[in-house]
């Protein structure tokens, strides 16, 4: 008995180094960030500074603040990442839950069609998809030049209400996943009330499925407000975070009317980074444990 | 209730329509935002595209592009080989990786929440801009560098070293498993979802297969063995297929990068495009080599 009790606790201690060791090695990108943003140009060159600095300063945020155009930016970031993981969020609910309720001849090709979407690399749809919106004709409905919606909110908007912005495949996997999940059984005794399928879909399935959409929207949000590669084609010169944060640094110098050191660049840099994903750690401090309770219950099983 | 078989034929179509509807949003999306680019993009990749401000020109030049982009272009094909070459290296990592961490995270200890809460953190901070500005940027290579250097966690680099030579593995794995835990960081980075999906997973395996393991006197070895690895082996299939797909779509994977600087740095759409083709042609031969192999090692409960 005692051995037993001897190898728990082994096992334990040995488990409790593994795990810290692991979250030390996520969380040191962000420790690194934390201990520049607070140092000046001279703890670089100080060879006793490591992580704490000896001139502690404020500069760099103030200096980030104004060349990203923060409170602009971040507002911006913020309005079109909700607006855009809502729409995705409605589109991929309908559609997934016709995926998990309905048969329907063709389904599972059409299925298949979604986990297609998620295996071809952006790169192949991203210039046509770039040149259908620079002269948007509505697939040939308006006259040759047709419209520019480069610069504009539109293109992400159409993609995300057809369910075919980012990641989407992955959404409508995952919801369909959980609908099929939920007891058949709720939705006939809504039927014998008398409900519609519109109806029972709003009333019963949705309120029932909200550990699912949590995790959809959060996915849906995080995504679009790191993404780069569609918004920085699709708005060249856009004032999201992702854009203002890539050149603030650079402008800064400009401003200044010096060239800056590689290092100074790089504590600019890095608390810029820092500034950007503040908003979402905070977001996910405030989600967490939501977030982790639902993973466990939604059961995103293949 | 005049005629019970009309009714039943008549729900039938019913549900179909229904069905229909509720995918239409996809169905839509993906005709127009997907399927009709896709297809533009084979004939961009057999073009000389001009882009003019109304409109673009197209013509026609056959297999010129992939001809240069194969045989021409001095850099592609050797970017090519190495990324697959990566790729094979770095996705057994991360499986073996994300299961692990899956079952520590599924025991239970204090601080698990927490720890759930930093495993997942990776999710949100994989930021194409923050990878892209962390992987030339002084303080992070500093600070990170230096800890590198000393220990991954609490086991010094030397000392890992030392351990495995004891334990006589060939030399290959040796090798293997020393560059990889100098990769750790970036293993680590790539695997929270498939973290998030073996999690769920283990808490889908119902708690009586293992207690009626332990009655029948099966040890703890015994049981990961028969229990829970055959019952996860679908979800293995799942996170191979996605890791290689988030493998191959990274922003950070140097292939991409090249074929983007490609496409809208001057050196001709065609060309970028013919590259991305090929590209994609590869990657669909490796998954599907892949899922053929492992979708017969699956095993189903039902």
């Amino acid at each position: 008995m005692n051995t037993r009790r001897l190898q728990r606790l082994t096992w334990s201690l040995i488990r409790g180094m593994i795990v810290i060791s692991i979250c030390f090695v996520i969380l040191r990108p962000v420790l690194t960030k934390l201990a520049s943003s607070f140092m000046t140009e001279w703890d670089i060159w100080d060879q006793t500074v490591r992580w704490v600095p000896r001139s502690f300063s404020l500069e760099n945020y103030r200096a980030m603040f104004e060349f990203m155009r923060y409170p602009q930016a971040a507002l911006n970031s913020l309005l079109f990442s909700f607006t855009i993981a809502t729409a995705q969020l409605v589109s991929c609910t309908i559609v997934g839950y016709g995926f998990a309720r309905f048969r329907f001849r063709g389904s599972s090709f059409l299925f298949g069609l979604v986990i297609f979407t998620l295996l071809v690399p952006p790169q192949i749809i991203v210039l046509p998809l770039y040149l259908n919106f620079r002269f948007f004709t509505i697939w040939g409905l308006l006259p040759e030049p047709g419209l520019d919606l480069i610069g504009t909110f539109w293109p992400f908007v159409l993609m995300a209400l057809s369910a075919t912005g980012l990641k989407n495949g992955l959404f409508i996997y995952i919801l369909r996943q959980f609908f099929k999940n939920m007891p058949k059984s709720l939705e006939e005794a809504a039927y014998i009330d008398g409900a519609g399928s519109f109806k029972t879909f709003l009333t019963v399935m949705l309120p029932g499925a909200i550990p699912a959409l949590v995790i959809v929207f959060l996915f849906a949000f995080v995504w679009q407000w790191n993404d780069y590669f569609f918004t920085s084609i699709f708005m060249r010169n856009g004032t999201m975070l992702a854009h203002t944060l890539d050149i603030a640094a650079e402008s800064y110098a400009h401003a200044m009317g010096t060239t800056l050191t590689g290092q100074y660049i790089s504590l600019l840099n890095n608390t810029g980074m820092l500034m950007f994903i503040a908003p979402l750690l905070l977001l996910y401090a405030v989600m967490q444990r939501y977030f982790v309770e639902s993973v466990e219950r939604t059961g995103i099983i293949g | 209730m005049k005629n019970p078989k009309k009714l039943r034929l008549s729900l039938r179509r019913r549900e179909e329509l229904l069905g229909y509807l509720f995918t239409l949003p996809f169905t839509v999306g993906f005709v127009l935002m997907f399927l009709y680019p896709f297809i533009q993009s084979i004939i961009f990749s057999l073009s000389h595209l001009e882009i003019s401000a109304t409109g673009y020109n197209l013509l026609s030049v056959g297999l010129k592009n992939y001809h240069q982009a194969l045989f021409i272009n001095a850099d592609y094909p050797r970017h090519l080989f190495e990324t697959v070459v990566a790729m094979v290296r770095d996705v057994p990592l991360i499986l073996i990786f994300s299961f692990f961490a899956a079952i520590l995270l599924n025991q239970k200890f204090r601080g698990r929440l927490l720890a759930r809460v930093i495993f997942f953190l990776p999710v949100i901070l994989g930021a194409d801009i923050i990878l892209q500005m962390e992987s030339a940027d002084y303080m992070t290579a500093l600070l990170d560098g230096t800890v590198d250097q000393q220990m991954l966690g609490f086991v010094s680099r030397g000392e890992l070293r030392e351990l495995l030579m004891h334990l006589k593995l060939p030399d290959v794995l040796l090798l293997y498993i020393i560059q990889g835990s100098e990769r750790l960081a970036e293993i680590i980075r790539a695997s929270g979802i498939q973290i998030l999906i073996f999690l769920a997973g283990l808490q889908s395996i119902p708690d009586s297969l293992y207690e009626v393991a332990e009655i029948e006197g099966a040890t703890g070895w015994e049981k990961f063995w028969k229990i829970t690895l055959p019952l996860l082996s679908p979800l293995i299939l799942t996170c191979v297929i996605y890791s290689i797909v988030d493998f191959f779509t990274s922003p950070t994977n140097p292939l991409v990068a090249f074929i983007d600087s490609h496409a809208f740095g001057g050196a001709g759409y065609g060309v970028s495009m013919a590259m991305s083709w090929v590209y994609f042609l590869l990657v669909a031969v490796v998954l599907g080599v892949v899922g053929a192999i492992l979708s017969r090692r699956v095993f189903y409960m039902d």
